[in-house]
């Protein structure tokens, strides 16, 4: 889509766009360009000058087990995190819609959660499951279960996820929550004159007229669960325990900047860079399907 | 008969009341770890260490607050909280800044490259910062922006959403008023000053909400380039309140400042939820 009406000249447009044009290429290109660089290369013993490897850092990659159990472990983590935080979303949206009075006072209570910063989430569900002072581990000890997030890898991404879900619930209940008033009244009323009930007017008609919003909130959560709990992780479990809440973001972090291995790290960047590139194409694909919906 | 269907599809009666409890259950067990921070930052590290805590709020209120704000754990709270506040709003108002301007460039004028710089600006869109952090680091460390507020700002600016969001509503701003500019002789920033930038209002406002919330939210970033504590930020300094080692932590101190990082945010998506769900959903649009 084009203006008819433009204005002459080229001097001013240039410097209109120019702010934004050298802060992206110093703070953006050029980095991102150094990550493909420097993925190509390892540091000498002493760090005095670089060896080209090719794709040397990406093979040894790709062999690395712990490398590949990141991977495992993001898609684990991610997959629940999307559920986690979709279904209870979608049960508190599906209740909100049918009351007449009242859900705009849920509706701002339940966005509170959102904007509290993933750290801060993890802050505070630590502090829950703290192994010496947390309530909820001292009532499941009461139970006769040994909570122990700090050796159990099970139990330390079960909390991970659980934190990292929490904010999202209020984001996926906003979508929810606006995609089910705008289904038509109509249509509802009809199945039920002719005696659908409230599951089966659900399930037949209310949910796959849901479904974009679904699949959009599906895609935009996995990307959220990949690359913005970093701060969840790094304050509960810092990875551990074995690496067993690493996932690749956090790796990126622990291997550059931790463990010092530029080249890794920067191979690590190219791949997540190419990660993030596919879902933005699925991101995409769907929006332009939404248009013609 | 249309109430009778209205009954049929809107509960009334005990359903209305069971969608009622479900819906304040929901709530409650979302609310619970704000409730147990606020709790435990109003009682003492006593109260804390002997599980289990209390769950109503004790008499330590003004004393954990006072203590947190000026003195803190490494550096007081309030430090954090001003250093946090420059780094949202500078974020939010440098990337509504450039990008008003870069878009009203993109939209209005037919200039060589336009093609090119557009689709530059595009691919930003794709990389988050987490992605390309030790290059990043590495641009910033030589520029000697480390702890530094245009080194916290600057790097979180460098990408597209807002362009993106102000081109879309600059098409569709009618064309006869960048005519009747044009006939008037107005020249094309007192055209961009009078007619789009009031225009914009809402979706600069907005934005605005959603910047504020994504810059106080910073994490990974504040934590790598703020190695002085004086430049730490709320959100990441409450993780360097933990003792390294075997200690206890002072919950109290630490729980008063987790309430304290989130009531700027909290404040601004309840108070302008309006703008806050618009932008939401334009962003990500």
């Amino acid at each position: 889509m084009e203006k008819r009406v433009t204005f002459r000249g080229w001097l001013l447009p240039l410097l209109l766009i120019a702010p934004q044009v050298i802060i992206s290429a110093v703070f953006f290109f050029y980095p991102a360009g150094q990550a493909i660089w420097q993925s190509l290369f390892i540091p000498d013993p002493f760090g005095l000058s670089m060896q080209y490897v090719g794709l040397g850092n990406f093979e040894f990659l790709l062999s690395d087990p712990f490398y590949r159990a990141s991977f495992v472990t993001t898609a684990i983590f991610s997959i629940l995190v999307t559920l986690c935080s979709m279904i209870p979303a979608l049960f508190l949206a599906v209740l909100a819609d049918r009351l007449i009075k009242g859900s705009g006072v849920y509706r701002t209570l339940l966005i509170w959660p959102y904007a509290v910063a993933p750290a801060v989430a993890g802050v505070l569900w630590l502090f829950m499951f703290n192994t010496r002072v947390g309530v909820v581990s001292w009532y499941l000890g009461q139970l006769g279960y040994d909570w122990n997030h700090v050796l159990n890898g099970g139990e330390a991404m079960g909390l991970v996820v659980v934190a990292s879900a929490w904010g999202r619930i209020s984001y996926n209940f906003l979508f929810f929550f606006a995609a089910l008033q705008a289904v038509p009244k109509s249509v509802i009323e009809a199945a039920a004159i002719d005696g659908a009930h409230f599951w089966r007017r659900f399930w037949t008609i209310v949910l796959p007229l849901l479904s974009p919003t679904t699949f959009f909130l599906l895609v935009v959560n996995i990307v959220y669960a990949f690359f913005e709990t970093f701060g969840v992780i790094h304050t509960i479990t810092a990875g551990g325990p074995q690496q067993t809440t690493t996932i690749l973001v956090y790796k990126v972090f622990s291997d550059g900047f931790v463990g010092q291995d530029l080249g890794s790290s920067s191979a690590q960047s190219v791949i997540l860079l190419i990660v993030v590139g596919l879902l933005t194409v699925v991101q995409f694909k769907f929006i332009e399907k939404r248009v013609h919906y | 008969m249309a109430r009778e269907i209205h009954g049929m599809v809107e509960k009334r009666g005990a359903g209305l009341w069971l969608t009622h409890v479900f819906m304040i259950l929901g709530v409650l067990v979302i609310f619970f770890p704000i409730w147990l921070a606020f709790v435990a930052s109003t009682v003492t590290q006593a109260d804390i260490i002997r599980p289990p805590m209390p769950v109503w709020p004790g008499d330590q209120f003004w004393t954990n607050y006072k203590n947190a704000l000026f003195s803190g754990v490494n550096v007081p709270v309030g430090t954090m909280l001003m250093n946090s506040l420059i780094m949202a709003i500078g974020i939010a108002v440098g990337k509504i800044v450039i990008s008003l301007l870069s878009a009203f460039a993109i939209v209005y004028f037919k200039f060589p490259g336009r093609g090119v710089f557009f689709w530059l600006i595009f691919l930003t869109l794709m990389l988050p910062v987490e992605v390309r952090i030790v290059p990043t680091f590495e641009v910033v460390a030589s520029f000697g922006m480390l702890n530094s507020y245009s080194g916290l700002i600057f790097p979180l600016i460098a990408s597209a959403t807002a362009t993106f969001l102000f081109r879309q509503f600059f098409l569709t701003i009618p064309d006869e008023l960048a005519e009747a500019a044009r006939v008037d002789g107005a020249r094309p920033m007192r055209f961009f000053w009078d007619i789009v930038v009031p225009m914009s209002r809402t979706n600069i406002a907005a934005l605005f909400v959603i910047l504020f919330i994504y810059g106080w939210n910073q994490y990974l970033w504040p934590l790598l380039i703020t190695t002085d504590p004086e430049m730490n930020t709320i959100v990441m300094g409450i993780k360097q309140m933990f003792p390294s080692g075997d200690d206890f932590a002072h919950w109290p101190t630490i729980m008063a400042t987790s309430i304290l990082a989130m009531i700027p945010p909290v404040i601004v998506v309840v108070g302008m939820q309006r703008l806050f769900i618009r932008g939401l959903v334009d962003s990500e649009k």
